[in-house]
Formats: C-alpha cells, sequence, structure tokens
C-alpha cells in the first residue's frame, strides 16, 4: 500500500469493468522484475504526479518498482530548463561548460543510484546521459514526456547522442517521434481520477469552491483551463464567447497560471484583461499552480469546456474535463485530436468562427451535452487513465525484459 | 453434454511503435504504404478494433479515417472504408487491395490531395503482448458465461488475431466449438461474425446470441 493508502484495488470502481483484474493477470507475467524509474523532481509537473501513484501501484501489484530521483545544482537545473524549451522548439543558448556540466552531474548521479534492474526508464533530458553509466544487464528506455516535434537542432543533436544508446524511446504522440536507430513507442500520458484534480466531488463543494472564487453559478459556463500562453488563444475564445453571447446568455470562464514565473505569461493575462474589457460575464482567473481542487470544481460546474490552442502538447485538460462528462471543443492540434473523436466526445475546430459554431449547436440541445458528456467520459476511462498507462508500461516491461 | 478440454481465454494488449513513416498527401500515404511492414498494415486496420471495442468513429481502419478527417476527401475516404479487413486471407492481398484504391483515385487528380491545415499519417505497428485471463470453460454453457464477462481483448485475440496470424480459419471459438463440442452448425455462424461495423462489443453480443439459441435448443430437446 501506498503512503497515501492508494492501492489498484482503489481503482477498480471507476476503471473499465475488468481492467484491474486484468492488470494483476498482466503483472504476473513479471512479478518480481526490477523496475526503476528516474526523473528529475519529486513533486509538481505531471510526471511527478503519475510517478507518485504509479510505483506504488506496480509495488501493489508485485513488481520491484523503484523511484530514483537526481540531484542536481542550480547551473545544471538551468541548463535543464534550457533544455526543455528549446527541445520545444524556442532558440536558446548553450555554452560547452553548460554542456559538460550537464554531463557530470549525470555522471555522478548515476554513480550514487542502484540502476541494475530489469528496466529503467528514465523520464524526459534532464537524466538522459545516465546511459553512460548504464550496467551491462537490463533495458534502458528514454520516455519523452514533451514535444519534440520542432526541437531546436544544436539542443536535439547533443541529447541525441545519448537517446541513441538506449534500447527504446517512447513519445506521447506520433508527431513526436524523431527518426533513431531505435524503436520508438507510442503511449499517451493519463490522468489520474483519484487525484484532487479529478476526483469526484459533492454539489455542495464545488457550490462552496466557486462561492470562494466568486464564480457565480445561474448561467451556463464556457471555460478553458490552460496557462495564458499565446498557443492556448485565449483571445480567440473570448472573441468565440462574443459570438456565441449574441445567442445565448452564458458565462465565460479563462482559468489558468503561469503568470507569475513567465513574463510572457504576464504580458498574455495583460492582453486577455484588455480583450475581456468590463464584460461583466467574462472571468479571468489567474490561480497558483497547486489550485487543483479548484480547477476540479470549474470543470464540474461547466456546461463546456473549450480548449482552442492553435499548438498543443498532448492537451491533459481535455481528458480532465471528459472525465467529468464534459463536451469539449478543442482545437485541431497535437494531442486534442488524439482525445476527441470528432462529433462523439467533442468538437475539433481550426477558428473561432467553428468554436463558437459548435458551441451554439451544442447549446441548443443539452441532450447533446449530455450524450456526448457521457460518451467523452467513457472514451476517458477506456483510454487516457492512469489504470491504462500501468497497462502500458506492463507491457513494456513484458516486452523488452523477456 | 460430453466434456471437452477447456477453451482457455487469453486476452491481449497492444504495444504500438511508431516506425517513423509520415504521410501528408495522398501519393506519400500510398508509398510510405507499400513500404511498411506487414505489421503496419495489420495496425491500421485490425487493431483499430481493439483500441475502440465500441466502434466510435466514423470509419472502420485508420487510413479513411485520416483521409476524411484531415486530407478532407471524402471519395477516397469512403472508398477506404468500404475495404473489409475480414474478407482478406493474407495481409498482402488486404495491403494491395488498399494501394489499388488509392493509386486509381490519384491517378485522376491533379494535384493531389494533401493536408492543409491537419496532421500527417503516422505509420506505427503493433506488438502483441498475450494476458491469460484465468477464465477456462468446459461445455457451452460455461463459455457463455466467460464470453459474456471476459475483456473484450480476448474476443480480439481467439476470433482475429489467431484467426489471421495463426492460420486458424474462422478464429479459435469456433474451432474449439466444432472441434471438441461437435457443435459444427453453431461453429459455423461463429466464424462468420466480424467486427467490422459494429465493433468488438456487438461481436460479442451476435455470438452470445448464437450461443443462447444453441442452449435454448438443447434445453428443449433435453426436456423432450
Amino acid at each position: 500500500m501506498s503512503d497515501n493508502g492508494i492501492t489498484i484495488e482503489s481503482y477498480r470502481h471507476v476503471a473499465p469493468k475488468g481492467a484491474v483484474d486484468f492488470l494483476a493477470r498482466l503483472s504476473e507475467r513479471v512479478r518480481g522484475r526490477r523496475f526503476v524509474h528516474v526523473n528529475s523532481t519529486r513533486s509538481g509537473g505531471g510526471v511527478a504526479e503519475i510517478l507518485t501513484r504509479l510505483v506504488p501501484i506496480m509495488n501493489d501489484l508485485g513488481i520491484k518498482a523503484e523511484w530514483e530521483v537526481i540531484e542536481g545544482d542550480p547551473e545544471f537545473f538551468a541548463t535543464t530548463k534550457a533544455f526543455h524549451n528549446a527541445l520545444q522548439g524556442t532558440e536558446q543558448v548553450f555554452t560547452d561548460a553548460m554542456l559538460e556540466h550537464y554531463q557530470a552531474v549525470n555522471r555522478a548521479n548515476a554513480g550514487r543510484r542502484r540502476l541494475d534492474a530489469d528496466l529503467v526508464l528514465i523520464h524526459d533530458p534532464q537524466p538522459a546521459a545516465m546511459i553512460e553509466s548504464r550496467p551491462p544487464e537490463g533495458r534502458w528506455v528514454w520516455r519523452c514526456h514533451i514535444d519534440l516535434s520542432s526541437p531546436q537542432r544544436r539542443a536535439w543533436a547533443f541529447l541525441r547522442r545519448f537517446v541513441v544508446r538506449y534500447d527504446a524511446a517512447i513519445f506521447s504522440l506520433p508527431a513526436f517521434a524523431q527518426q533513431l536507430p531505435i524503436p520508438q513507442f507510442l503511449v499517451f500520458p493519463s490522468i489520474d481520477p483519484l487525484a484532487a484534480k479529478n476526483r469526484q466531488m459533492s454539489r455542495k463543494e464545488i457550490h462552496k469552491t466557486l462561492e470562494a472564487l466568486q464564480v457565480p453559478l445561474e448561467k451556463p459556463i464556457l471555460l478553458q483551463v490552460s496557462r495564458f500562453d499565446r498557443f492556448k488563444d485565449p483571445i480567440g475564445v473570448i472573441n468565440a464567447y462574443r459570438i456565441v453571447k449574441r445567442y445565448h446568455d452564458v458565462r465565460l470562464v479563462l482559468a489558468g497560471g503561469g503568470a507569475t514565473d513567465d513574463p510572457e505569461g504576464a504580458q498574455v493575462l495583460e492582453e486577455v484583461r484588455e480583450a475581456a474589457g468590463r464584460d461583466p460575464d467574462i472571468y479571468v482567473l489567474d490561480l497558483p499552480s497547486n489550485a487543483h481542487l479548484q480547477i476540479n470544481a470549474l470543470q464540474r460546474a461547466a456546461t463546456i469546456v473549450i480548449q482552442k490552442s492553435t499548438r498543443e502538447g498532448f492537451g491533459l485538460t481535455v481528458a480532465e474535463a471528459m472525465w467529468k462528462g464534459k463536451p469539449v471543443v478543442g482545437g485541431a492540434t497535437g494531442g486534442i485530436t488524439a482525445q476527441i473523436i470528432e462529433g462523439v466526445t467533442g468538437y475539433t475546430v481550426n477558428s473561432v468562427e467553428g468554436a463558437a459554431y459548435w458551441i451554439r449547436y451544442l447549446l441548443a440541445s443539452p441532450q447533446l451535452i449530455r450524450k456526448i458528456g457521457e460518451a467523452a467520459r467513457e472514451h476517458v476511462r477506456q483510454n487516457f487513465l492512469i489504470t491504462r498507462h500501468l497497462r502500458d508500461y506492463l507491457s513494456l516491461l513484458v516486452h523488452l525484459a523477456r | 453434454m460430453r466434456e471437452a478440454p477447456p477453451f482457455a481465454f487469453v486476452g491481449c494488449i497492444e504495444l504500438r511503435e511508431i516506425l517513423g513513416h509520415r504521410a501528408r498527401d495522398e501519393r506519400e500515404l500510398m508509398e510510405r504504404l507499400e513500404q511498411v511492414p506487414l505489421g503496419s498494415v495489420y495496425s491500421h486496420t485490425y487493431t483499430v478494433f481493439l483500441r475502440h471495442p465500441r466502434m466510435t468513429r466514423a470509419y472502420a481502419n485508420d487510413f479513411a479515417n485520416w483521409v476524411a478527417s484531415q486530407v478532407r476527401d471524402q471519395v477516397l475516404a469512403e472508398r477506404l472504408a468500404v475495404v473489409d479487413p475480414f474478407q482478406f486471407l493474407r495481409l498482402e492481398e488486404l495491403r494491395d487491395e488498399l494501394l489499388s484504391i488509392i493509386d486509381d483515385h490519384v491517378a485522376t487528380l491533379h494535384p493531389v490531395p494533401r493536408v492543409v491545415f491537419g496532421e500527417p499519417f503516422f505509420f506505427v505497428q503493433s506488438h502483441m503482448i498475450e494476458v491469460p485471463t484465468g477464465l477456462q470453460a468446459r461445455t457451452l454453457a460455461e463459455f457463455r458465461r466467460c464470453l459474456a464477462t471476459v475483456d473484450a481483448s480476448a474476443i480480439y485475440f481467439h476470433a482475429l488475431y489467431a484467426g489471421l496470424l495463426r492460420g486458424i480459419a474462422g478464429g479459435e471459438f469456433a474451432r474449439w466449438i466444432a472441434q471438441e463440442l461437435g457443435l459444427a452448425s453453431l461453429a459455423d455462424k461463429i466464424s462468420r461474425i466480424t467486427p467490422y461495423l459494429g465493433g468488438l462489443e456487438e461481436m460479442r453480443l451476435q455470438m452470445l446470441r448464437l450461443v443462447d439459441a444453441e442452449l435454448t435448443t438443447e434445453t428443449s430437446a433435453g426436456e423432450r
């Protein structure tokens, strides 16, 4: 059992019927195998969130799972942050000293950790160079969680030297894969239905949370949850809302964060506030990164959720909203298209007008909203819950550690 | 009814490998389709049913869906969608049929339809991981009980995967029912059910209906 009392049994009532028993059977094939995860932080961010749950559940299933977190100085993390940005397409400057220090920190970490395992899963670029210290036994796989579709050439060329030494790589979308001489597997990310961000909430709790946020509930809510980032097109969302508003008395909530530690985020937030003007039905909420319960309540209170990104990594906020039974109108980009089945679990759009059209279409039919919401929740249950993520990792262990 | 050697239900999981081949227009789709391993043809036509056991998408194969939603060429999408993969005994034949349709279509079009705002087509191939479910049946009644509750992937594994890749015509359900239970007529009907238009869950329902009818006949015969 994990520290938080969550076991594989805790998921029986939320996972697809039979999924927990299926996982137990699958894990029998790899019982007693050692499976080590390595990343760069114990808390904060999607990778740490999912490993917090996955590792104890793997142990609960009889896998000897461990989670190692690398240590580094501020200089190291400044370099890895630059890597993160460069690999996602933002130009960065790298000096030889930065790259040498990155490798030295990786070597030091590898020397301090027990890395003999049937499968070692190295998450993201921070610990990627630990492959230089791999023991002769066991399989090593690089798990890339970031959007690698248009990386800065120099950053990727440096990192690629390490990646090609792995036995395989895993990407979240086919578009993120690269030309590599090793097998590249596809594993979608997932949401944890028992985490604060997604757990069931009572009506009373939702009302109380929205009251604290000063968001009234008497009108239908259109909601977009995202960082204040131009690729999330918050201005486009406001423009779509304005078209819808001519026909339906709705309220728009733009909830996100990233404005406090990101100068561009602060600028985008300012632009959004300016675009919202004095419209009393537009609520712009700049929430802290740990406002999980508030986001949960907003998603549950919303009538329609929008994710009108023009560029997106995977966009798990779509799965979060669908899990709460909401139809999603999302930009036709990145992982949004992998999550929305057109006309079944929501709609994908390429323009402000497209977003406005489908929002109006949905608002005109409460039955359709309910029907699509139900299909969306089932789609997430089958494809985007942590139980499916666990199944994929165990499959990889079976496949590679034969 | 005599007791047969048990039928052990085995489920499966698909691990998808990204092949690094992508297509941005219909001619590229054809060229890449010709180059990729047959496992990729299998992944985009067969395992679609494993990924969507309730068939919620517009068409039953990835090629048709991509052409419809990303290239927005409804004519080719419809022509590809009508290809029923279960009518082909070998994947090579299925690939030839798909190639022939795309070739015929692009030959008449200038320029060749391509993705303008959408995503390219990414070729993947599947690795199947077998998972014993622990369910076993020795009689038709037990088979019915297992079939009703077993993970949908077991239906895929025994009826489709085994049929195509292990060369068991009609799949393993039909073979066991014919050989071990001696119910040739029921086996024949079951062997002809495919998920092409309804998905694996519809396939399960159709099989259950046939088994129920057989069990009812047996009960009636026993009472006479």
